[in-house]
């Protein structure tokens, strides 16, 4: 233990990469973004002619909408330049209209000076563009009187300036925003490149994982790359594998258990197959003592509730069993508990609900 | 170390010392030996252990220092100008924060704090980490604004520091938030588990304890060891020792209620709800929790009405806390259920009994 320690000790001395993985491979190019390529594109283009149009990135999470726009800034102006030139904000910091009038402002009047343009060599042989960029992440939690604010500030700066709006929602950016700028949806990842991304990972890493571990994991990443990264390294440091900070080019020791599928589900918090079983089992009993037996035991347990909702969409909206009345009717209760549940509602309360309405409907899945 | 409840008297300080679910501290040892690790939210129900967890888990992390706390109160000015104050409890390696105690501020509190932290540096150089840790208890009552305000923070600060999330479910935590955290779930102990922890209590305490009297409390306690705990110092001090058959304690809280709910079943008309209506403010004056009263008011009455109304007085009570949770005044869903339920009852009894 005290070998081990002191070993550590001097790593984190000689300042090991101990950021998580999804900041430590976080694709510091263009080329390196997988599976978007209509954006990849396009950007691509515009750098060749030094002119960009206004950017709305938008699409679930984990899609590479945060990496894009940072990958395309990096490549724009090199290291040197980055900060002169790039503001980024996010729903961290305050937006509220002052902050879009002044700090956006002050970044985007101040004119782009003549020497860096010309004197800056990028490894790409290219000057950086006579342009800064405005990054507001996040962008869908801004008030619609701070969005109206930006509106008059992109037209106004707009010579100089590049404003990328990054949101999971386009119908909360207003109208005459989104109407502004070139709008590119970032879809899920398809499973194709979750496999190959996080296979590259877990193999610069040293995580032993097995080929079953490794689907299971594309598969509870719902097309999500940030859950897939971040599951893979829980996986890693929960079965005591690598953590001798890996990274390219370093060897680490493997070491670790081998990552199994079920290492895979209680990381992701998905409750395992027989828990719903169990549910589905006492709603057809039909007797309220069981079921409010099997649920108090669920939710001492842990599971998260959510996820149960998941599956049990999953299994009875598609099973055979259930005919297309009771489906309808298990739809309407399931909205309804998700909505109660994301209100905050009690869990044990929402989920013994959930099972007697469904033991009354009949469904047995 | 003596005095204090038992429930402190007896926290275990290290992951060795933990009882139940010792994979999970296994994992949690593998975890704290690595170098690198995403952001931690550990969930499950309440007195499951989640934050002992979080100390011992920290304490393995960097040694007993992380025991050496110091509280202070910090006056923050948020961006209407006004001032919110909030005392934080912190060790050298890590500061400790409860959101919901600032209420709609808690965006600013949270946002000002981990940047001040990532932007300090680690006073010890021998430290295992560069990184310090935030814990965030009752994550679950973050509003929706801080932790939209936390997803960024979580990414951009990451090389200087950890949070760690403590919820009851992870239901509340938005998406976003969930993907950047390995995600830690603490089931409650299960009844023996709970049983061996109290006679071990018991048997320190030099307290002569029938098994059997255990048990109960175990059976009784909702696996929530934190109360079986608290049932248990209290049976002891009422003298549990001396006599054999004694009903395990119940909170005088719980009693209040279940007698309530006898009230309920007892009579269905406008001045009985009028009374129970003191009852249930004197319970809120109490600071008993509403979803706790409601929660435990709608168990006690499915146990006592026939088979077939029990779903019924369930979906009431989900719908009442679904609104207690979104509304503002907690007696108008209180009385409402209750006023509901007696009209469902009543009329239940009219069609089946003809009374
Ligand atoms: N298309 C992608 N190509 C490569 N990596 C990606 C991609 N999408 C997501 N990632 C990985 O997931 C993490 C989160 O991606 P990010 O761009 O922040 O997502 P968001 O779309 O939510 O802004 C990144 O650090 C990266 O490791
Ligand atoms: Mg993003």
């Amino acid at each position: 233990m005290a070998a081990r320690k002191d070993k550590s000790q001097s790593k984190a001395a000689a300042g090991i990469d101990a950021r998580p993985w999804i900041e430590k491979y976080r694709p510091k190019t263009l080329d390196e973004v997988s599976s978007q390529e209509e954006v990849v594109q396009v950007l691509k283009r515009s750098m060749d002619t030094a002119n960009l149009p206004h950017l709305l990135f938008y699409g679930n999470p984990g899609t590479g909408k945060t990496s894009t726009i940072l990958a395309l800034c990096k490549e724009l102006y090199g290291p040197e330049v980055y900060k002169s030139r790039v503001l980024e904000l996010n729903a961290s910091d305050e937006r509220g209209i002052d902050v879009i009038r002044d700090k956006v402002k002050n970044f985007a009047r101040v004119q782009v000076s003549a020497a860096h343009s010309t004197t800056t060599t990028l490894p790409t042989h290219r000057p950086p563009p006579p342009y800064k960029i405005v990054i507001l992440d996040e962008a869908d939690s801004m008030t619609s009187d701070a969005q109206s604010a930006l509106r008059r500030t992109m037209e106004q700066y707009s010579r100089i300036t590049r404003f990328c709006l990054v949101c999971n929602y386009v119908s909360r950016i207003i109208e005459p925003l989104a109407s502004r700028c070139a709008k590119f949806r970032f879809a899920p990842l398809p499973s194709s490149s979750l496999l190959a991304r996080l296979t590259h990972v877990a193999a610069v890493e040293h995580v032993p994982i097995s080929p079953e571990a490794l689907a299971t994991l594309v598969e509870v990443s719902e097309g999500d790359l940030r859950r897939g990264m971040t599951f893979l390294q829980s996986c890693a440091r929960m079965k005591g594998a690598g953590g001798g900070g890996g990274g390219e080019g370093v060897e680490a020791a493997a070491g670790g258990a081998e990552v199994l599928p079920e290492d895979v589900y209680e990381v992701a918090a998905t409750p395992p197959g027989r828990v719903l079983d169990g549910l589905l089992e006492s709603c057809k009993s039909k007797r309220f003592d069981r079921i409010e037996n099997t649920v108090t035991e669920i939710v001492a347990e842990g599971w998260s509730v959510a996820g149960l909702l998941q599956q049990i969409t999953d299994r009875l909206l598609t099973s055979p069993h259930t005919t297309s009345v009771q489906k309808a009717e298990l739809a309407l209760q399931l909205s309804d508990c998700d909505k109660a549940l994301t209100d905050g509602a009690d869990e044990h309360l929402q989920l013994l609900n959930l099972a007697s309405r469904m033991s009354a409907i009949g469904v047995t899945a | 170390m003596s005095g204090g409840l038992w429930v402190d008297k007896y926290r275990p300080r290290s992951l060795d010392k933990l009882d139940h679910v010792p994979q999970l501290s296994q994992r949690l040892k593998q975890l704290a030996a690595s170098e690198d690790f995403p952001h931690l939210l550990f969930y499950g129900p309440s007195g499951a252990g989640k934050k002992t967890r979080i100390v011992a888990t920290m304490r393995e992390i960097y040694g007993p220092g992380v025991e050496k706390l110091k509280i202070d109160q910090r006056v923050t000015t948020t961006p209407s100008g006004r001032k919110v104050d909030v005392s934080i409890v912190s060790s050298n390696y890590h500061l400790e924060l409860t959101p919901s105690d600032v209420g709609v501020f808690d965006r600013v509190i949270v946002q000002e704090l981990i940047k001040e932290v990532a932007q300090t540096q680690q006073v010890d150089s021998n430290a295992k980490h560069k990184f310090k840790v935030v814990v965030l208890n009752e994550a679950d009552y973050l509003s929706r604004e801080a932790q939209q305000a936390l997803r960024r923070t979580m990414e951009k600060y990451t090389s200087n520091v950890r949070i760690i999330l403590c919820a009851n479910s992870t239901s509340k935590i938005i998406a976003p938030i969930r993907s950047r955290c390995l995600l830690i779930r603490v089931p409650a102990p299960e009844i023996t588990e709970i049983a061996n922890t109290l006679t071990k209590i018991a048997k320190k305490e030099a307290a002569s304890v029938q098994p059997d009297y255990i048990q109960r409390i175990a059976e009784k306690c909702g696996r929530n060891l934190r109360k079986a705990i608290l049932m248990l110092e209290m049976g002891v001090a009422e003298g549990a020792q001396t006599s054999q058959s004694k009903d395990v304690p119940f909170f005088d809280w719980e009693v209040f209620i279940k007698a309530t709910a006898r009230e309920i079943i007892s009579e269905q008309t406008p001045q009985k709800l009028l009374q129970v209506r003191q009852r249930l403010y004197e319970l809120l004056t109490k600071c008993i929790p509403a979803e706790i009263i409601l929660k435990t008011l709608a168990f006690e009455l499915a146990h006592m009405v026939d088979g077939e109304l029990k779903p019924d007085v369930i979906a009431m009570a989900a719908f009442a806390e679904h609104r207690l949770r979104q509304g503002n005044k907690a007696i108008f869903h209180l009385e409402g259920f209750v006023a509901r339920f007696m009209a469902t009852y009543k009329s239940f009894l009219i069609q089946v009994l003809g009374v």
